[in-house]
């Protein structure tokens, strides 16, 4: 709409061109240092040899990658075929943090909605509202979680006082937990940007939709919904990478049957029973598999955006 | 004629009130078929409010709006057949224009291809027949007004409303739009409801206006009528260019009163209702229909002192000090004729009024 808006301010920027560089460098610093080089040291121990008590030896191999996707026979030397144990915990996962990211952005999107819908100076409250519980720990938050859900918890004990059931409902333990888990971890991820982009949205649209006769479910569908897209999308990856890589709802909410990908990796570091290249492995393997699904989304925006 | 005058919108005595604050005190007006109807007046009075209350943006406090005799108020917005028109255009931007264009149309049952044909046209009616497949950001300002404009008239309104569409547009592109609305208006023969609070696009454009002030309506009529004649001392002040002059009357007789500025002017006008012997009202006169002298005429005229010509292309415009105090500005045309009518500031001059031209107001 306001295309011309675009130009402005560039004569300002063009004074720190010079400057631009050392401006930048705390963050480069930053970025190289507990990014890249982790990133790094990760790659490098994954073609490493595993010590038994921890640890690397510096002996190049493919053996992690190689436990990672077949199964050699219980004494390495069978004909190797596809491990499925690693890629179905892998399959879980994905699955977990997709059910997650949906249970978020049902619940996100209408809390966001009414949120940005609300008269400008109690906006900030509401936001502020939605953050308090993550001022507490996650591992805090998690075991309280836990609590809650449990057999004998505040909300079976309610749902049985109330009388719609008899017995109590067996969550903890199982995917829904997790999920409830995840979800709850992560919801802020999904209401913020979305709130953001809501509240840049301009509602002449909608009434421009209702007057050209289109019903509020279609004024949503057709309008609300494309125009705000990039941040449902950018609420979507927030809660989706995060929740593919946690390890304390499932640890705590899902058990041992739930096993997910960061509980694997978590299990490889830890204690004396550790395999550190194969964590890495395992790590790297999670780390392209987000990197392409993050290349997909956003190829998909920039071929949206090309056409706008 | 008259009476073959069909009623597109009737308002009934509609009141909007938001918590304590009323936004419009019992409005009525009977908008007519195939008219340019403007609401004009300065921001805050209300006139916005009445057009998205026929829109059903708004709810309606008190009283009623009919649709060609149909009781609308409890319409929700998107089963009220009139289109808006908004002030900041409102067009979808991850749309193509067709698609704008389209869209009322879809969203009434007609087929995606029916649609298109539809809004192929009215397209070519805007004159933007070659940007159809752009999105609305790829467009001057001027160009989604336009296709703002096709995508309300697309779907064939009973009524189209427009909210000051051309208030973000530049002069010249403006006054070619102004043109364009016009003749779009006598193209389609559509009722046309146009919120402004310009007068001078008002006077151009409009049929009838409504001139509103403080949720008040203070006068309708056509364009001419409401120049000439302006019912009290808002409409007078608030259309075109006027000298208020407060007078005292002295004698009405025979339908003229007779009146007297201080400083010992003695002035002769039509008199109006509501005016009485020894009322202090006003006298409006537009600067262009005084006349500038250097001598005094056979009749009445005003003496004082010239301090200022201004040159303003068309016209030029004198101001004056008359003698007791008020100050009065003159239009004179920037013609052979006019200018040698002109005084130098710093010169007695006398000025004249043409006949019926000074109107004494009440309030």
């Amino acid at each position: 709409m306001a295309a011309g808006a675009a130009s402005g301010g560039s004569a300002a920027s063009d004074t720190y061109v010079k400057a631009r560089h050392w401006l930048l460098m705390p963050s480069w610093l930053v970025l190289g240092f507990f990014v890249f080089a982790p990133v790094c040291v990760m790659v490098i121990y994954s073609f490493l040899t595993k010590e038994f008590r921890g640890g690397v030896i510096w002996d190049p191999t493919l053996a992690a990658y190689d436990q990672f996707f077949f199964d050699r026979g219980l004494f390495g030397d069978g004909d190797p075929t596809l491990q499925w144990t690693y890629i179905s915990i892998f399959w879980r996962s994905i699955w977990q943090a997709g059910l997650a990211t949906i249970l978020s952005l049902l619940i996100g999107f209408p809390t966001a909605y009414y949120i940005a819908t609300r008269p400008a100076n109690t906006r900030a409250l509401w936001v502020f509202l939605v953050t308090i519980p993550y001022w507490v720990n996650l591992l805090i938050r998690t075991v309280s979680m836990k609590f809650l859900l449990r057999d004998e918890g505040p909300l079976n004990d309610f749902l049985m006082n109330v009388g719609l059931i008899n017995d109590p409902l067996h969550i903890i333990n199982t995917n829904l937990a997790v999920q409830l888990g995840l979800f709850y971890s992560y919801l802020p991820f999904m209401v913020l940007p979305i709130y953001a982009s809501v509240e840049r949205y301009n509602f002449t649209m909608s009434e421009a939709a209702a007057d050209l006769y289109a019903t509020k479910w279609t004024t949503l569908r057709r309008i609300v919904l494309p125009t705000v897209k990039p941040g449902v999308i950018a609420g979507c990856i927030l809660v989706f990478v995060p929740s593919l890589g946690a390890f304390l709802a499932p640890d705590l909410l899902g058990g041992a049957k739930n096993f997910m990908i960061g509980s694997l990796i978590e299990e490889q570091f830890k204690g004396n029973a550790g395999n550190w290249p194969f964590g890495a492995a395992a790590s790297m393997v999670l780390l392209s598999l987000v990197m392409i699904i993050l290349l997909i989304f956003s190829r998909q925006q920039r071929r949206a955006g090309a056409a706008a | 004629m008259n009476d073959a005058i069909q009623i597109a919108v009737d308002v009934r005595d509609a009141v909007k009130r938001y918590g304590d604050f009323t936004a419009l005190q019992k409005i009525s007006l009977a908008i007519h078929d195939n008219e340019f109807f403007t609401l004009l007046g300065p921001s805050g009075c209300g006139k916005t409010t009445l057009l998205r209350m026929i829109a059903g943006f708004e709810d309606v406090t008190e009283g009623g709006i009919y649709l060609f005799g149909d009781e609308i108020k409890a319409l929700p917005p998107h089963k009220r057949p009139v289109n808006t028109v908004f002030q900041n255009y409102a067009l979808f931007p991850h749309m193509t224009v067709l698609e704008n264009v389209g869209f009322g149309l879809e969203m009434k049952g007609s087929s995606r291809k029916e649609a298109a044909k539809r809004a192929t046209e009215m397209l070519e009616l805007v004159q933007l027949s070659q940007f159809a497949k752009r999105k609305p950001a790829q467009l001057s300002g001027g160009q989604q007004q336009r296709v703002a404009l096709a995508r309300a008239l697309a779907p064939s309104p009973k009524v189209l409303l427009l909210d000051e569409p051309l208030s973000a547009l530049d002069l010249k592109l403006r006054n070619s739009m102004q043109i364009e609305l016009k003749h779009i208006q006598r193209e389609t023969g559509i009722t046309l409801i146009f919120v402004t609070h310009d007068q001078a696009e008002a006077l151009t454009m409009s049929d009838r206006i409504a001139v509103m002030s403080a949720g008040e309506l203070q006068q309708l009529g056509a364009p001419r009528d409401i120049y000439e004649h302006p019912r009290n001392m808002f409409v007078a002040d608030f259309i075109g260019d006027t000298n208020l002059l407060e007078v005292s009357v002295d004698k009405i007789a025979d339908g003229s009163a007779q009146c007297h500025i201080g400083g010992g002017h003695e002035l002769t006008t039509v008199v109006v209702d509501g005016v009485a012997v020894g009322a202090k009202v006003h006298l409006s006169v537009r600067p262009e229909r005084m006349i500038l002298s250097d001598q005094p005429s056979d009749g009445e005229s005003l003496k004082g002192m010239v301090t200022e010509n201004i040159f303003i292309g068309t016209d030029i415009t004198t101001m004056m000090d008359l003698d007791g105090g008020p100050k009065i500005t003159i239009r004179t045309s920037n013609t052979e004729r006019g200018n040698k009518r002109l005084i130098e500031p710093g010169n007695r001059a006398f000025v004249t009024m043409e006949a019926g031209a000074a109107r004494l107001l009440v309030d």
